[in-house]
């Protein structure tokens, strides 16, 4: 006995535990909400490329977006009238790139891309090992000036990581001192003050390179890419903003590009532009979350109830509450102790009551149990054989569902038509057997039981319609093991049902020793 | 107070249904069993063989066809009972009473035709009353006489009594009365009456009808306090009989008391109900915490009833509906 527990128990730590593990895998690593109301910010980005062909042969080479665990591509579109198109994968990063034999006039080229963020943080890429940083080359002056300002940094920092902030700070500098000036020179755009930033970090022996990036607003137009110094420290590329020195990837930034090679390469155009514009979508995680998931065929979604086909999805939307059901009708009965028509006849009510709505279903319901149990107690005088009847039964059911259609779409009441939704034969089974009641063991026990059972219907059908309980079940069917293991233990239960300590209330008086 | 405490109803000893279900009838009921008890002709096979009194049979209806046969088979009895062999509960019993100028009188005085018999014959054949409704046997019997002990405290029916048998020890008994709520059937649910009776002498303890203490037959106002079973150890020496013939560790035996040829077994149950012990105003737990122990079960159902008659007799009260109170050396919570 006590080792058949056990086992029991055993199994049920088992179960409870793998449907709550594949939760928890499934919230944690692939990133599935567990609400319903989860949404994320999906980012649109538009690159628009403009040049002016001079009517040569014609290749547009634009650099994309690295595809980091840290973001999700949803969407990746290229758009150019005419043009040849490829996607080009080096070392170096993606590429797109447009070809055409021979244009003339002003062109355009679109890269449109739809992102999000998972919130992973990016796994810093070890076999990313920066190559020696290359000594400048600098005029005599100017090297003088680089090796002034660059003792000066020296001597106010620590450690490599205080050097390039400070040295980041000191150029960016309000009141920049006659060396800084000098360096800066007058055309200080940005690119040219990155790679001041990297050449001089490359004179003190730093590994540095650049990073563009673009800030992520809502709505924005026309919007540049913003450089970015990552600098190789202690065995990590470091992200340093370079107009201010600050460290580590700004919130809403994507990283477009790494290292010195050109954004936009135009061979046989000329006044090439980019202008980058965005916008941000809200869209429902667990649908992105999905999408992602059946994409990079992760073993657990690709052998998923996703995978089928749309329709059978809903089907089984339908098909997993069953279970909270079930375990509604397992509590009723076990602990609550409520009798019910039938075991599981609530529950097909419930799923009835999901069609029809509530209040609807429950007058349907009436109606057609009532209705049915005036005619069942004709048919009853009739002397049928039982099958019969019970066929004839069916019948009557089929024909009041009909009545009640035809009636309420005549009175306009457009609700009561989803009456067909009701589960005929069960119905005409539960009017015969509460007629069969009513006669034997009196209307007060057909009140009992039709009652029990539309009460725990109407209860299963609370559960079932929850928004958040539908949204699980479908999406996290590991549910139905945790349902498994309640039911398990619930099996177990040997205390009072609920309605037996009204049953034996009268036992308590009588044993009460001061009460006679 | 509307709700008994679960701590007090446990301090009792009384089982619920969940317990009943897991603790006697799972672990002392095998299934294969079952089919002896639920199918009444397999039990009156067996209580004959085994020397036990049964109502007579006067023939049985297997097929839809044999409808046609009833009048003739109905033809030399005036009274008698109908039954479903697989029914439980009481449910789908006719009782015949008198027959007069093809009229067929029901104890409550209703007259029906042989066209309602055969109907109702035919409900039972199809299965209407059976469990999951599976098709069906008609038994006919012989109608019982009432003992006129009981003529005081029936009304319309004859009154049956119930002893739970535990591993073939008597643990309980009850003594369901007729009432005119009830319809003339011995069911508690349809507000029959049920007298504890008392396992040492047969004497009722107490009553309940719709589970609430009543000291009088509500028809016929006669107080219960002079009840006494007569047969009382013959009564206990059938139902713990039905230990060794059925082999189910948990049963309840239904036995009524015939005017002519006296207690006699009606029908067995591998799942008695719990009414039972609102009945007696005691829990089971007690009484089947002091035969659990027991390692073996004495074969002798005459030594089986002495043993059940010195645990779980009534201390001798002056007003034994008073008595009603578990020894608390028997509490032992299970």
């Amino acid at each position: 006995m006590h080792l058949a527990k056990l086992r029991l128990y055993i199994l049920v730590a088992l179960i409870m535990g793998l449907g709550i593990g594949l939760i928890l895998y499934k919230h944690f690593a692939l990133g599935f909400p567990l609400s319903p109301d989860d949404k994320k910010p999906v980012w649109t980005i538009e690159a628009r490329i403009d040049f002016v062909a001079r009517g040569d042969p014609i290749i547009v080479s634009f650099a994309l977006p690295p595809k980091t665990p840290g973001i999700v591509f949803i969407e990746e579109e290229f758009a150019s009238p005419d043009y040849g198109f490829s996607e080009l994968t080096s070392t170096s990063g993606r590429r797109a790139q447009w070809s055409k034999r021979t244009a003339s006039g002003a062109q355009t080229a679109y890269y449109r891309l739809s992102i999000y963020d998972t919130g992973q943080s990016d796994l810093p890429d070890i076999a990313d090992l920066p190559a020696g940083p290359e000594k400048p080359e600098f005029d005599e002056v100017f090297r003088t000036a680089a090796v002034t300002l660059l003792d000066q940094v020296r001597n106010r920092s620590a450690n490599t990581e205080t050097f390039t902030r400070e040295l980041i700070a000191t150029l960016n500098s309000n009141v920049p001192g006659q060396n800084q000036s000098l360096l800066l020179n007058e055309q200080s755009n940005e690119d040219y003050k990155t790679q001041l930033i990297i050449n001089l970090l490359a004179m003190e022996g730093i590994s540095a390179r650049i990073v563009r990036g673009l800030y992520l607003q809502d709505a924005r137009r026309r919007q540049a890419l913003t450089n970015f110094v990552e600098v190789y420290l202690g065995g990590e590329w470091r992200l340093y903003n370079q107009k201010n020195g600050e460290i580590g990837k700004p919130k809403n930034f994507l990283i477009w590009q790494r290292g010195d090679q050109s954004l936009l390469d135009v061979v046989g155009g000329r006044n090439s532009q980019i202008a980058f514009s965005m916008i941000r979508n809200v869209h429902s995680a667990r649908d992105l979350v999905v999408r992602n998931s059946i994409n990079k065929q992760a073993g657990i979604i690709d052998f998923s109830i996703y995978s089928l086909p749309i329709e059978q999805q809903n089907a089984f939307k339908m098909i997993l509450l069953l279970p909270i059901g079930a375990l509604i009708v397992v509590i009723m009965r076990l602990l609550i102790g409520i009798r019910t028509s039938g075991t599981f006849m609530p529950i097909l009510i419930a799923l009835a009551l999901i069609q029809t709505t509530l209040l609807m279903g429950i007058i349907i319901f009436l109606i057609v149990v009532g209705t049915g149990l005036l005619i069942r107690a004709y048919l009853s005088r009739l002397n049928l054989l039982f099958v019969a009847r019970i066929s004839a039964v069916i019948i009557v059911v089929i024909a009041i569902i009909a009545s009640i259609s035809i009636i309420s779409n005549k009175l306009g009441f457009d609700q009561a038509l989803t009456v067909t939704f009701f589960p005929m034969i069960i119905l005409s089974w539960t009017i015969e057997r509460m007629s069969v009641l009513w006669e034997e063991d009196g209307p007060r026990e057909v009140l009992i039981q039709g009652g029990g059972s539309l009460l725990t219907a109407v209860i299963a059908y609370l559960f079932m319609t929850n928004r958040t309980i539908e949204y699980l079940t479908f999406n996290f069917p590991e549910l139905m093991l945790v349902n498994l293991a309640l039911i398990l233990i619930l099996g177990q239960y040997t205390g009072y049902r609920l309605t037996e300590l009204y049953r034996f209330h009268a036992l308590e008086r009588r044993h009460d020793p001061g009460q006679r | 107070m509307i709700l008994a405490s679960v701590r007090k109803l446990k301090s009792f000893g009384i089982i619920g249904m969940n317990q009943r279900n897991f603790g006697l009838i799972s672990r002392y009921n095998p299934r294969h069993l079952y089919p002896l008890v639920d199918d009444k002709l397999k039990t009156k096979l067996l209580a004959q063989q085994a020397g036990i009194t049964v109502p007579k049979l006067l023939g049985t209806l297997q097929y839809q066809h044999d409808v046609k046969l009833l009048k003739e088979i109905l033809q030399p009895h005036t009274e008698f009972v109908i039954k479903p062999v697989k029914g439980s509960g009481g449910k789908g019993i006719l009782v015949i009473t008198e027959v007069e100028h093809n009229l067929y009188f029901k104890p409550s005085g209703d007259a029906v035709q042989i066209a309602d018999i055969e109907r109702h014959v035919s409900n039972i054949l199809s299965g209407l009353h059976s469990l999951g409704g599976k098709p069906d046997t008609v038994m006919i019997e012989s109608l019982i006489q009432l003992d006129p002990v009981f003529a005081n405290y029936s009304y319309e029916g004859i009154p049956d009594i119930r002893i739970i048998v535990f591993r073939g020890y008597p643990i309980m008994a009850m003594l369901r009365l007729t009432t005119h709520e009830s319809d003339g059937k011995a069911n508690l649910h349809q507000g029959a009456v049920g007298v504890g009776i008392d396992i040492g002498t047969g004497r009722a303890l107490h009553a309940v009808q719709y589970g609430n203490p009543v000291s009088r037959h509500p028809d016929t106002r006669k107080t219960f306090a002079e009840l006494s079973v007569p047969h009382w150890d013959k009564l206990l020496h059938l139902a713990a009989a039905c230990y060794e013939m059925t082999g189910l560790g948990y049963l309840g035996a239904d036995l009524v008391l015939d005017r002519d040829q006296g207690p006699m077994i009606i029908e067995l149950n591998a799942r008695p109900g719990l009414s039972i012990q609102v009945a007696n105003a005691a829990g089971l737990a007690p009484r089947i915490a002091a035969i659990e122990p027991l390692a073996t079960v004495d074969p002798d159902p005459l030594a089986r009833i002495e043993f059940s008659k010195r645990r779980f007799a009534h201390t001798i009260r002056t007003d034994p509906l008073r008595v009603a109170r578990t020894r608390s050396a028997d509490r032992v919570v299970f």
